[in-house]
């Protein structure tokens, strides 16, 4: 009983990144339709910049606000320079321009930081709290809590703000939008700022657990991904609960089956939901204008 | 008498492949020819996937894998010849292929790269961990072709490097035929329709699921068969050939040198093969300089690098 809730617990830490991860693939797919495959590095952007300024002497929030705000400007600038003067170009050549993006900001990072792996201390100490018979990081609870409040910020974001409903109707129908006066570059703009900021946030919370090189963001991309197939693309309620859900399958997989295939349950996630059900956990049907 | 285009292409690539030895200053330069020709023979199987058909598979380099590990487990495990493991490998990606392909590609848009993504890592991951099998990450050795030996009792003495730049251009120019049939044929013109608009293909009564199941088949075949070249050529191979930087770097290719013409993606599998021999000195910007060039040539040159040049020889006159 204590092993499996050892599990769910280490499930729902995960879990909760890969939320955070979807949840920004959400934001710029419903913008843009552009599935960001760089999204993986802001979150590794966020880890890897919070070590660094903390290094140079800068206290720990401090560094963490910097990361989150530069990220967020790798975040327009890729909006600004990579995906606006692609605007109306195939979805093939979309995929490899964020995926090229990826690659330069790993090259980047590489040159400007370096290819070690670092980790800084946790936001409130190390000493496991017990659970049931299990045990929980501090860190794991700063993770869980942050992937919940940045989803009722979103909620509310969207629900109540008029930015917040400019991208929804950006995202319903872009011609429309502008049509009453929505600007919709600036959306485009923001979205990917919002983005990286929640990616980098993921980062800056999750480094003490998981520590962070140039080199995570391939995975980490690739898993909000399945996390926001899963829970149905698009759908920011989505990306939580299959965040959720894929941290809980790769957990209980790594402690019932095998540990070596751990990380073969998000790509198993992505076959199967292709197969049996394309619109996700919660995605509409939706059928295409000619 | 006036050439086709496609003769045209055949002609330009086989006078490059058999004259440009008079110019190696050295062995090393078959090598680095037949690289170039092993990739060349999987960016043509993208160009019928990408350039022909409009669609994207970020896991191509996971048939490479099942055809590189074919040469080198049929013959150890099963006693076949490596030559005919090629065609082992061809038939396994093929039909694997086909299981993928065949509910996604009902779907539109990134489903297809998405998937072939996931199935692409699974398959390197497999090869990774099933040390029983596949001796893990270290790689495995793989047993030789025998066709230089042959060719040696015939009376032809080649070097090593001479035989596979020779043997690989060949296929390349296979290849090369192939995908320029395919341009034309009856399966080809659907997959071009089908690239312009799905729903106008579909409107004239063509299956277009069908179609791109056909397109993505053919080029997981051609994945492999390289994937089986270089392992043989190389003697040895690891888990890495099935890796996604591998699947990353077949579709660089074929979109920097341009994924609609074959004779364009195969030139663009040649700057890629060699930007990294002529920048060891730089090895730390390769991933740097590998992405700018993805997003700069997808934002400046859409249509790729070769066939921009042309236009712009051709006085920039429209095709």
């Amino acid at each position: 009983m204590s092993e499996l809730m050892q599990f769910l617990l280490s499930g729902v830490t995960v879990g909760a990144v890969y939320a955070l991860v979807a949840l920004g693939f959400t934001i710029i797919y419903n913008a843009s339709d552009v599935v960001n495959f760089a999204q993986g590095e802001f979150v590794m952007l966020g880890g890897m910049i919070t070590f660094f300024a903390h290094q140079a002497g800068l206290p720990l929030p401090l560094a963490a606000l910097i990361a989150i705000a530069v990220t967020s400007l790798v975040g327009i600038a890729l909006n600004k320079l990579a995906i606006e003067p692609a605007r109306g170009a195939p979805v093939v050549s979309l995929i490899i321009i964020t995926i090229g993006a990826s690659i330069l900001i790993r090259g980047v990072t590489q040159l400007v930081f370096d290819k070690q792996i670092h980790s800084y201390p946790a936001f409130s100490g190390d000493d496991p709290i017990h659970v049931l018979g299990a045990t929980i990081l501090p860190q794991s609870l700063w993770v869980i809590a942050g992937a919940l409040l940045v989803f009722i910020a979103l909620w509310i974001f969207f629900s109540k703000t008029l930015m917040g409903k400019a991208i929804l109707a950006t995202s319903n129908n872009r011609i429309a939008a502008q049509l009453v006066g929505i600007n919709t570059n600036l959306v485009m703009t923001f979205s990917f700022a919002l983005s990286a900021a929640i990616g980098a946030l993921a980062g800056v919370l999750v480094t003490p657990i998981t520590l962070v090189s140039y080199d995570v963001g391939i995975a980490l991309a690739l898993k909000g991904f399945a996390a926001a197939m899963l829970g149905g693309m698009g759908n920011p309620k989505g990306a939580l609960f299959g965040g959720l859900i894929l941290g809980l399958l790769e957990a209980l997989t790594a402690g019932y089956l095998s540990s070596q295939y751990k990380d073969a349950t998000a790509f198993i996630v992505i076959l199967a939901v292709l197969f049996f059900m394309p619109q996700g956990l919660f995605g509409k049907k939706s059928t295409e204008r000619v | 008498m006036k050439l086709s285009s496609k003769q045209i292409t055949l002609l330009i690539l086989t006078v490059l492949i058999a004259l440009s030895p008079f110019f190696f200053p050295s062995g090393y330069y078959y090598r680095i020819g037949a690289l170039i020709f092993v990739n060349g023979i999987a960016v043509t199987g993208i160009v019928i996937l990408t350039g022909y058909a409009g669609q994207i598979s970020l896991g191509h380099a996971g048939f490479a894998g099942i055809g590189g590990y074919a040469c080198a487990l049929a013959p150890v495990h099963w006693g076949i010849h490596p030559g005919l493991a090629i065609f082992l490998g061809a038939a396994i990606s093929a039909l694997l292929a086909y299981l993928v392909g065949r509910p996604i590609l009902r779907l539109k848009g990134y489903y297809l790269g998405v998937a072939s993504l996931g199935m692409g890592i699974l398959i390197s991951m497999v090869l990774t961990n099933e040390r029983w099998l596949t001796k893990g990450p270290d790689g495995i050795e793989v047993p030789e072709l025998g066709l230089r030996a042959l060719l040696k009792d015939m009376g032809l003495n080649l070097t090593n490097g001479e035989f596979w730049y020779a043997f690989s251009g060949i296929c390349l120019i296979i290849a090369a035929w192939l995908a320029l049939n395919l341009y034309t044929s009856p399966t080809g013109r659907a997959l071009r329709a089908l690239h312009g608009s799905e729903i106008a293909a579909r409107t004239v009564g063509i299956d277009v699921a069908r179609a791109k199941l056909q397109a993505f088949v053919i080029s997981a075949v051609f994945a492999s068969v390289s994937g089986s070249l270089l392992a043989l050529q190389n003697k040895f191979v690891s888990p890495d050939i099935a890796g996604y930087m591998h699947s990353i770097e077949m579709v660089t290719m074929a979109v920097l040198g341009g994924a609609g013409s074959v004779l364009g993606a195969i030139f663009g599998a040649g700057i890629l093969t060699l930007l990294p021999q002529a920048l060891t000195v730089f090895a730390e910007y390769e991933q740097l300089m590998l992405g700018l060039v993805m997003i700069l040539v997808m934002i400046f040159m859409p249509q790729g690098l070769l066939p921009s040049i042309l236009r712009k020889f051709r006085g920039g006159k429209r095709e």
